[in-house]
């Protein structure tokens, strides 16, 4: 009996609920089209050999690097030669802030970041395109599920003496410095190491291999994820650290306790 | 012939009145400590802050002894090679020594084990720093003087094996920052000329690093360094007892008397409480600050080493002085290598610390006075020896400043050149802009005083006399509070006089003119009459 | 008139005890005015308001059991905390929690005491100031005469001073004693080996390949020419580094730096311009101060940085000291290429690493 009924009301009449699927379709394919065209993986879905892009990023170079680097990014006396950096070095530099110089100073300071994601993508497609360089690194090697093991040992060999064994920063001459890497990206450690920015020396494959990379990595995920298990780390930088706090704040309270102690009581 | 001794009559006593008289019965009976509960029992000490601060320095020396013999029953001071096995992810599978694993295991695998490891080595830069404070105390309250000079040169001991074991003490987890300084400490040691290659071989069992330093600075450590500071603090202690102890100058205080607290009750309670207070205090760092974390550092190897190296705090005045060293400072005589660059410093920091042991004696000399002093300077009225501590403290300051030098330049944004090239510049001009400061700060203190004692506080009261002016009203002070302005020390310098042969020899012009140096400029404390003079005039 | 004053209170002089008889000590410079201003004696002793207050003293009493009693549940919630966090998860939070919870139960227990005991002496405890006399620390002159006769009867009764043949025998062999003692001490270092000789060679040889340093005990790959990119650093170490019986020992001299620049910027006297291979150059690691590994690479400034003590070296000008307080440039390791294009030793270095010593030009 009841089969028979909704039998027949299906033949013709629009279900009642169809309005709202109709509206929650209309939401996810709108949704899954936008995710689909904005860029949340770079190298996912920015093409870089494309014509395109290259043409969006020689614009965009035009526009914003050329003064310092040249029209061809052959350089001038201002900025170097980019012909041979790669994309990665372009995501990099872009990608952190760093570039385009706020003003000539002992190196490139991180600050807020200038152009989107694509934008970086483009420009970094453009200096590709002028000679083969570092590209972009590979994903997997951006997990930081390697062997954390491999990578402390690595980066006390290769890194701590400028970057601190903590990551926390160190000094170079002449007022240049190692900044601290907690909170950077996975993309741009890997960037950084195959590019060598600045000062840095350049860490090719062939020194310290993808997978090493990808073991680096994975320590400072670590380092960054996991708490201190001494409790406050005082800015990770050791004794000097140490030394103040005892003076200033464990020796201040214990003084402060000894005007108490042999006060008169009122 | 012997003697007996009755019992007290115990009939009318309470119970536990009864048990406390039967046991010191007993215990006096056979160890006459009657006569310690007298002499000591009610012994008094005078009551201000600053004499607290060597007591901060004991306490927390008992405070690294509780926590080193815990440290001691988990920590291997050997230098095998094995595998890490502990919870400790990146350090999972990595070669380290024994003395490292056994750290790590202490820290991550111990119950209180970290805790320990932090209050320890918190005491220890407490230790030292309480240490320091106390000697700064000493020094310009003139503490020092007949006849505690011997005590000042015993707590200079202490200083220096309390640097010797904090020192012993970070080097053992073998990792990567007190190993370099270790190789650095190699690296000074083999500079020394002639037989800076066998001492450096002799040290380390052979070469740096080798497999016994652990083992040879653990033995140094709760062992031989130990014994030498319990030995000195004991000395130290006896001799305050001797001595009694100093007290500030004060209305009803002499230099016949001691005014202040009994022992039993009111020090017991104080200082007493102030040990569980000092403890508490490092406990509480412990529990939230982090120390010396050997798991970023990583096994000693020759090879890696991190952007901040520095010694703990107190070796780093050493640390500094070698970087304050210009380049170059090398030469090759007669086939021999001499470094400056390392002798230089050795010999400007020993020199120093000798100055600071043997100051009691220079004083003594220079003032000619060999009588006893209980009552202590206020710094101001001691101007000269004032500014020279104010100008020893600077030196060293500069020189401490000096081991962050990287640090500074990161955190301030500055070059670590001119950071550098600033702190040699201070390291000559500082002490004596301190010296300068210092000298005269206490001279126009002491006027200060003088006027205050002479003619009162400025009350704020303006008065119209009959004639027309005004006069500000000054406040009279009572004779109590006069007594701590007016009671001090006065030196005048020596007058040079022939001997029997007419000459002057050196060593008396050198006094002289140390003597000058001293007090030529001086306020001289006022006087009975000039008090009743100024009472005279009125204001 | 001036040895009365000498007494006066505000001087200083301490009162000699009765039959010391000596004369009072000098004053040296010290001015003894005579009419200095008398010490008006202890002020009037002030009352606490728990002494004026029975109310205020009874809570001043509640106040120092409270804390006692804190203390007690401070030093039990550490013992429960200590049961009750456990650490054997190797989890660092635990580990973290466990410390703190343990160490503030500590905390606890300590100050609550230490608070409360300095309260009950301050607040609560009798506060009348007490007055003790000092007494000069000499002996006094009967203890004195006493003390030298026990000497003088010592001497006469040994003949100490006046047999000097048997003084001075004794002195000798007191001095003598302790030297097969001090001789022991030499078993601290190695009989056989002499440290001068040690400092003077490294594990590197001719045709000895570099290999990559991948930390403690550890030796990597050799490393081809062509691998080192201009800008590069490699860390590196003697690719037999593991047969050395004593490695940390050996590693310690065998670290060696290798940069790659570009051949036109390298200044090279003519003696060494056969140990740089195509703009490649291989330095030692050990600071020539006093021996920190000298790892920053600057790539565009060609500067190695040592992070100890700050000195700076020159790349392009055979790592001369540029700044700070090293003197002696870096040693030069001379490479070259096999016939497989690995990069090799020629030699060992043609002067001994790191740290000065007094026979380094022996």
């Amino acid at each position: 009996m009841a089969r028979a009924k909704k039998n027949v009301s299906k033949s013709g009449r629009r279900h009642p609920l169809a309005t709202v699927a109709l509206v929650a379709v209309g939401l996810l394919v709108t949704g899954v089209a936008y995710t689909g065209f904005s860029q949340t993986t770079a190298t996912a879905e920015v093409d870089l050999s494309s014509p395109a892009t290259i043409e969006a990023g020689e614009k965009l170079f035009a526009a914003n690097c050329a003064t310092c680097h040249g029209m061809q990014a052959e350089g001038t006396v201002d900025g170097p030669s980019l012909i041979g950096s790669g994309a990665a070095s372009v995501h990099f530099q872009v990608g952190t802030g760093r570039m385009p110089l706020a003003f000539q100073g002992p190196q490139g300071m991180v600050k807020p970041v200038q152009f989107t994601d694509e934008q970086t993508l483009q420009m970094a497609a453009f200096v590709a395109s002028l000679a083969p360089g570092p590209g972009l690194p590979d994903s997997q090697y951006l997990q930081g599920d390697g062997d954390v093991a491999n990578g402390a040992t690595l980066f006390r060999i290769n890194c701590a003496m400028c970057h601190n064994v903590a990551a926390a920063g160190g000094a170079l001459t002449e007022g240049k410095f190692a900044p601290s890497l907690i909170g950077v990206g996975a993309d741009h450690v890997y960037e950084a190491m195959v590019t060598g920015p600045q000062n840095m020396p350049v860490f090719s494959d062939a020194n310290i291999t993808p997978q090493e990379k990808a073991d680096i990595i994975s320590y400072l995920k670590y380092i960054e994820e996991k708490p201190a298990v001494g409790g406050l780390t005082l800015g990770s930088i050791g004794p000097v650290a140490e030394g103040l706090f005892i003076w200033i704040i464990g020796l201040g309270i214990i003084v402060a306790f000894t005007v108490w102690v042999t006060a008169k009581s009122n | 012939m012997s003697t007996t001794v009755t019992p007290p009559p115990t009939q009318n006593q309470s119970g536990s009145s009864r048990f406390t008289s039967a046991a010191a019965n007993y215990i006096d009976e056979r160890t006459k400590i009657g006569v310690a509960v007298k002499e000591f029992g009610r012994k008094v000490f005078p009551d201000h802050w600053s004499f607290l601060l060597g007591e901060v320095a004991l306490y927390s020396f008992v405070v690294i002894l509780l926590s080193g013999t815990f440290l001691t029953l988990f920590f291997q001071a050997s230098m095998a090679e094995v595998f890490y096995t502990g919870p400790y992810v990146p350090m999972k599978g990595v070669e380290m020594s024994v003395a490292m694993a056994s750290t790590l295991d202490i820290s991550f695998s111990v119950r209180g084990g970290l805790l320990m490891r932090h209050v320890h080595h918190w005491a220890a830069l407490l230790f030292v720093a309480s240490i320091g404070l106390h000697m700064l105390r000493i020094f310009f309250t003139g503490a020092f003087r007949k006849p505690r000079e011997l005590n000042w040169v015993i707590g200079f001991v202490l200083f220096v094996l309390a640097m010797a074991e904090g020192f012993t003490g970070y080097s053992l987890p073998d990792d990567v920052l007190s190993g370099n300084g270790l190789r650095i400490i190699d690296g000074i040691i083999k500079a020394v000329p002639v037989v800076g290659t066998w001492m450096s071989f002799l040290f380390f069992g052979g070469e740096f690093p080798g497999t016994d330093i652990v083992g040879r600075l653990y033995m140094l450590h709760i062992m031989l360094l130990p014994a030498m500071v319990i030995l000195f603090v004991a000395l130290h202690l006896a001799f305050v007892v001797i001595h009694k102890h100093t007290q500030y100058p004060g209305p009803g205080k002499t230099q016949q008397n001691v005014v202040g607290f009994p022992v039993l009750p009111v020090y017991a309670a104080k200082a007493g409480g102030f040990f569980f207070i000092v403890f508490g205090v490092i406990m509480l760092i412990a529990s939230f600050v982090g120390i010396n974390p050997i798991w970023n550092y990583g096994p000693y190897d020759p090879s890696p080493v991190s952007a901040g190296t520095q010694p703990d705090w107190y070796i780093g005045f050493a640390d500094g002085m070698l970087r304050l060293i210009p380049p170059g400072w090398e030469t090759e005589w007669f086939g021999y290598t001499w470094s400056w660059n390392m002798l230089v410093p050795i010999i400007v920091m020993v020199g120093f610390l000798i100055v600071v042991a043997i100051y009691p004696f220079i004083e003594a000399w220079v003032t000619g006075d060999k009588r006893e002093h209980h009552i202590l300077d206020r710094p101001r009225n001691a101007p000269t020896r004032t500014a020279i501590g104010a100008a020893g403290v600077t030196f060293y300051a500069v020189m401490w400043a000096g081991a962050s030098s990287d640090i500074m330049a990161t955190h301030f944004q500055l070059a670590m050149e001119g950071v550098i090239h600033t702190l040699q510049a201070l390291l000559f001009l500082a002490p004596i802009i301190a010296y300068q400061i210092a000298k005269r700060t206490c001279l126009a203190l002491q006027k200060k005083d003088r006027s205050i004692a002479l003619h009162g506080y400025e009350s704020g009261r303006i008065v119209r006399m009959p004639g027309g002016e005004f006069i500000e009203v000054h406040k009279p002070v009572t004779d109590y509070e006069r007594w701590e302005l007016v009671s001090y020390h006065d030196y005048e310098p020596m007058m040079l006089r022939p001997n029997d042969d007419g000459r002057i020899p050196f060593g008396k012009r050198l006094r002289a003119g140390m003597s000058r140096w001293f007090f030529e400029n001086r306020i001289v404390p006022p006087t009975q009459k000039e008090l009743d003079q100024g009472h005279h005039e009125g204001h | 008139m001036a040895e009365a004053a000498k007494y006066n209170g505000s001087e200083g002089a301490v009162v000699p005890a009765e039959g010391h008889g000596a004369v009072a000590p000098a004053a040296g410079t010290a001015v003894i005015a005579t009419d200095a201003v008398q010490n008006p004696g202890l002020p009037p002793h002030r009352k606490r308001v728990t002494d004026l207050d029975p109310k205020v003293e009874k809570r001043a009493e509640r106040t120092v059991y409270t804390l006692f009693y804190v203390s007690i549940a401070g030093s039990l919630g550490a013992v429960l905390a200590y049961m009750f966090f456990p650490i054997e998860s190797g989890d660092l939070w635990d580990i973290r929690l466990h410390t703190m919870f343990v160490g503030v139960g500590m905390t606890l227990s300590l100050l609550a005491v230490g608070i409360g005991a300095v309260h009950w002496g301050k607040a609560i405890m009798a506060d009348h100031e007490s007055i003790d006399e000092r007494h000069p620390v000499p002996s006094d002159s009967a203890t004195r005469a006493e003390a030298v006769e026990v000497f003088t009867l010592a001497n006469e009764e040994s003949g100490f001073s006046r047999r000097s043949l048997v003084r001075n025998s004794l002195i000798g062999a007191l001095i003598a004693f302790p030297l097969p003692g001090i001789t022991l001490l030499r078993g601290l270092a190695p009989q056989d080996q002499d440290p001068v000789t040690l400092l003077k060679h490294t594990m590197w040889e001719e045709g000895i390949r570099l290999a990559r340093d991948t930390g403690g005990y550890g030796v990597g790959g050799a490393i081809r020419a062509a691998d080192v990119t201009i800008g590069s650093v490699f860390h590196v170490v003697p690719e037999n580094l593991s047969q050395a019986t004593n490695l940390l020992d050996e590693k310690a001299k065998a670290v060696v730096l290798l940069m790659r620049l570009e051949p036109e910027k390298l200044k090279e006297r003519d003696e060494r311009k056969g140990w740089s291979y195509d703009g490649i150059v291989a330095y030692s690691k050990v600071c020539t101060h006093v021996g920190c590994p000298v790892a920053l690479y600057e790539q565009h400034t060609h500067h190695l940085l040592c992070p100890c003590h700050q000195s700076q070296f020159d790349v392009t000008d055979e790592a001369k000291v540029i700044f700070g307080p090293a003197k002696r440039p870096l040693p030069q390791l001379p490479i070259t290429v096999d016939d497989e294009g690995y990069l090799v030793a020629q030699s060992d270095f043609q002067e001994p690493v790191g740290p000065s010593f007094w026979e380094r030009l022996k």
